[in-house]
């Protein structure tokens, strides 16, 4: 009975083991690693994947996936830095970006729900779309020239935490909630399960998947406009190439791709997980490339680790 | 016929899931050439002993000796290549290899080192014909009906030249006609030498087929009887350790007013179906396997999409086009496939009884959780659930009891008009006499409810009415006397 409970301890937490060890690692390794203040660093680092994480659970958990977030933050970024620009009252312009990107979540979903298609191909094409659309918008020339207020949201803090980490905080918190206590929430997890089971007991699929997508994009808007606010600049080259870290993220943190199955505390963790790696390598001093090496490594070990004890005998 | 040399002994085999006990010390043997049945309610361990003669699951102690020799399996390969056989009651072909591809994996026939394809599918062919199916060996195995489904498995442990086969509750997919051939196979497999272990809930078939017959109850090996010396009351004694009298309850039909009228509905499958159900009332469908009873019932709940038809509840008009429509008119139904369409099986008891109930159990989108599990804990009580609590996913529950969590999650939605396609499909025969009284009590509440059953003592047993369909159409009502095994196969077919 103890062996049966030791192991299945080591199931449920894997992630939080590696995440504890490779902490210890770079205590020893490193003097400057094991201070609050890279502790909030390493936090404010990780707010952008962190907060787009988010977002991203809600669709691998129905079963799907969704590449075109790196492409909604750039565009997010460029369409707020425009309408600010423009004239547009700050607040404004951000609800403008969110409701663009909802728009996003909107397309995804229609195209994958409604003609079947594989949501990794659809968001792949949006993604192109979005990606073609910062550069036009901008003419591929950098925007900046912001009032001062509209950097507090990147660059400012409450007490001595920046506000970035805030805000992935408190939206981790309402993903939990949402995720474990609300109707929407068990249904996501029954539909990334078996879809048809789901829809004969009358829960409205598209609904929820609907929700899903626009809930992910929304989301990812948010990270869009704290990197807008952050580095001050809209570049229509923002977030590329995101999409692969939060993924990443996500699946170390123990989502299952094939839907249905992870904890949003999980995700929290893998994120944490490859942010402490690349930002101890760099106290560390290890060169970029090494760490790219490094970073595959542990992905590759994390998630065998987590089969082999999953899928392992009964 | 008996000679007795012991095939296949069991000494003192145990096995649990994660601690918990499945099976006990279980010690028998079975003698070469027989027809050796067993029998146990769900839950008892009777796949779960399989499993561990098979070597799909390491047993946790204990010897399994097969042809006097000591058997330890590491996967079901092995298990085939030594001479044992399994037709799993999930079955366990790959569905995207063609029928031939599935009868030869493992022992392909080549030549100068390519596969000799047309050897393989006339060798193929031939096993079959021998069963007596003749079918397109070239067709994917996903795309076959059960039966056939069941008889390349057989083919399968016969290209491998078994000795023993064991088959889990092999009756539980097929329709009355297809039993009986398959017990023609299982005969004639008999004759040509091969022992045969045949698991069934259905002791008619266990009376019929074998030669002596063992009972598990709870994990435990309780007794063993020759066939010809036992009789169904003293097995299901043993199997559920008290006596059942009338398995189906008393019928009473009060005249009441029509619940639901359906008109005309039309599909591909489906030609003008048109029948009312009455409050209080059970309606049953009969028919062959493919007749379209499960189509039209799929129309009417809005699972597919139908041509035409007409739906009235208490004589008005509603419009169902999908099954959200359907149980927002207070309309349930009970899918036959409980594993494509009747349960998310890496999902718990609890959350798979909960979502077709998520409404009544939240509040402002939050659900609660006190009453959702208080209520869903009574009816697992009722249905006497064996599993080890509300969170145990449905993937690790016995065959039969996953078949009643699928009943539970529906009978706590509480429909008005519920439809239940084939309900007892794998349950044990305590277990049915508790549905069929639970049937009743539904419609005794003013409740319509349809039933479809292959199972033609069951429809005979529940229904007040029975409509029989074939290819599409209805044929013919039954009512009263009239309804006879006899007059239900005239209109079938
Ligand atoms: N993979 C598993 N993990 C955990 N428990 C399991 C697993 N498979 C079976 N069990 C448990 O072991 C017990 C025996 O199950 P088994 O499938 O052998 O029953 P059975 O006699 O075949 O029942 P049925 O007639 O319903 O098919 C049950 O209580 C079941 O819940
Ligand atoms: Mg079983």
């Amino acid at each position: 009975m103890k062996k049966v409970n030791l192991k299945n301890l080591f199931q449920k937490y894997a992630i939080y083991f590696v995440l504890v060890f490779e902490i210890i690692f770079f205590a020893f390794a490193s003097d400057v690693f094991f201070s609050l203040k890279n502790a909030l660093n390493v936090l404010r680092q990780i707010s952008i994947v962190g907060i787009m994480a988010v977002g991203m659970t809600f669709v691998i958990l129905t079963g799907g996936v969704d590449l075109s977030v790196g492409g909604v933050t750039a565009c997010v970024g460029v369409i707020c830095a425009k309408l600010m620009l423009a004239g547009a009252h700050p607040v404004i312009a951000i609800l403008a970006s969110l409701c663009f990107a909802a728009v996003v979540g909107l397309v995804n979903a229609f195209f994958s729900h409604e003609f079947k298609l594989n949501p990794m191909i659809v968001t792949l094409a949006t993604l192109q779309i979005l990606k073609g659309i910062s550069y036009i918008v901008t003419g591929a020339i950098p925007v900046y020239g912001f009032t001062e207020k509209f950097k507090v949201i990147g660059q400012g803090h409450i007490g001595p935490i920046p506000i970035p980490i805030i805000i992935m905080i408190v939206l981790y918190i309402l993903a939990y909630i949402v995720l474990t206590y609300t109707s929407f929430g068990q249904s996501i997890y029954g539909i990334g399960g078996n879809e048809e089971a789901v829809r004969l007991t009358g829960i409205n699929i598209r609904k929820q998947k609907y929700t899903a997508y626009m809930l992910c994009s929304v989301i990812t808007a948010i990270a869009g406009i704290v990197l807008l606010s952050r580095v001050n600049t809209a570049q229509p080259s923002a977030g590329f190439g995101y999409e692969m870290d939060v993924i990443t993220g996500a699946v170390l943190g123990g989502i299952s791709m094939s839907g249905g199955e992870g904890k949003i505390t999980g995700v929290f963790a893998g994120v944490l997980v490859m942010a402490v790696l690349s930002n101890g390598m760099m106290m560390c001093n290890v060169t970029e490339y090494w760490q790219w090496v490094a970073k595959g490594v542990v992905m590759l070990a994390a998630i065998t680790y987590d089969r082999i004890i999953k899928g392992g005998k009964v | 016929m008996q000679e007795r040399d012991v095939i296949l002994s069991l000494r003192d085999v145990s096995k649990s899931y994660y601690g918990v006990p499945a099976i006990e010390h279980i010690t028998f043997d079975i003698y070469n050439g027989e027809i050796f049945g067993i029998v146990g309610e769900n839950g008892a361990g009777k796949s779960t002993l399989i499993k561990t003669v098979a070597g799909a699951i390491p047993a946790n102690g204990g010897e399994i000796r097969f042809k006097g020799e000591k058997l330890e399996l590491k996967n079901p390969y092995e298990a085939i290549s030594k001479g044992i056989g399994v037709v799993y009651q999930e079955f366990n072909l790959f569905p995207n290899l063609m029928v031939y591809e599935n009868i030869f994996f493992g022992v392909e026939i080549k030549k100068n080192g390519f596969l000799d394809r047309k050897q393989m599918i006339e060798k193929s062919r031939e096993i079959l014909k021998e069963l007596g199916f003749d079918f397109d060996v070239r067709e994917k195995v996903r795309n076959l009906s059960p039966a056939f489904q069941q008889a390349t498995e057989i083919a399968k442990c016969i290209n491998h030249q078994v000795e023993l086969i064991i088959m889990d509750e092999p009756s539980a997919p097929l329709t009355e006609k297809e039993v009986d051939q398959m017990f023609k196979v299982v005969r004639k497999l008999n004759d040509d030498g091969i022992t045969i272990i045949y698991i069934s809930h259905k002791l008619n078939e266990i009376m019929d087929l074998t030669d002596r017959v063992s009972v598990l109850r709870d994990g435990h090996y309780i007794t063993t009887f020759i066939t010809k010396e036992t009789s169904e009351n003293e097995l299901i004694k043993n199997m559920v350790g008290r006596e059942i009298a009338d398995i189906y309850p008393a019928k009473e039909l009060s005249d009441q007013e029509v619940i639901l009228r359906v008109e005309g509905l039309n599909s591909s499958k489906v030609h003008d179906v048109s029948f009312e159900l009455r409050k209080g009332e059970v309606l049953g469908f009969g028919g062959l396997v493919g007749a379209g009873r499960t189509e039209a019932m799929r129309l009417l709940f809005g699972a597919d999409k139908k041509d035409g038809g007409r739906i009235y509840l208490h004589d008005e008009e509603v419009s169902i086009k999908s099954p959200t429509d359907a149980i927002s008119h207070g309309i349930g139904l009970i899918p036959e496939d409980r594993k494509a369409h009747g349960l998310i099986l890496n999902k718990s008891i609890f959350l798979n009884c909960l979502l077709p109930s998520l409404k009544r159990y939240s509040n402002h989108g939050f659900i609660d959780f006190k009453d959702s599990k208080k209520e869903i804990g009574e009816y697992y009580e009722i249905l006497k659930i064996k599993a080890t609590g509300q969170d145990q996913l449905c993937l690790n529950l016995s065959g039969g009891n996953q078949q009643k969590v699928v009943l539970e999650k529906w009978l706590l939605k509480n429909c008005d008009v519920l439809i239940l396609d084939e309900p007892t499909r794998g349950i044990d025969v305590g277990t049915k006499q508790e549905i069929y009284q639970l049937i009743k009590d539904l419609a005794k509440q003013g409740k319509g409810i349809i039933v479809i059953s292959s199972e033609m003592p069951e429809l005979i047993g529940v229904s007040h009415r029975i409509l029989v369909m074939h290819e599409g159409h209805i044929t013919g009502e039954l009512q009263g006397e009239n309804i006879t095994q006899e007059a239900i196969m005239t209109l079938a077919s």
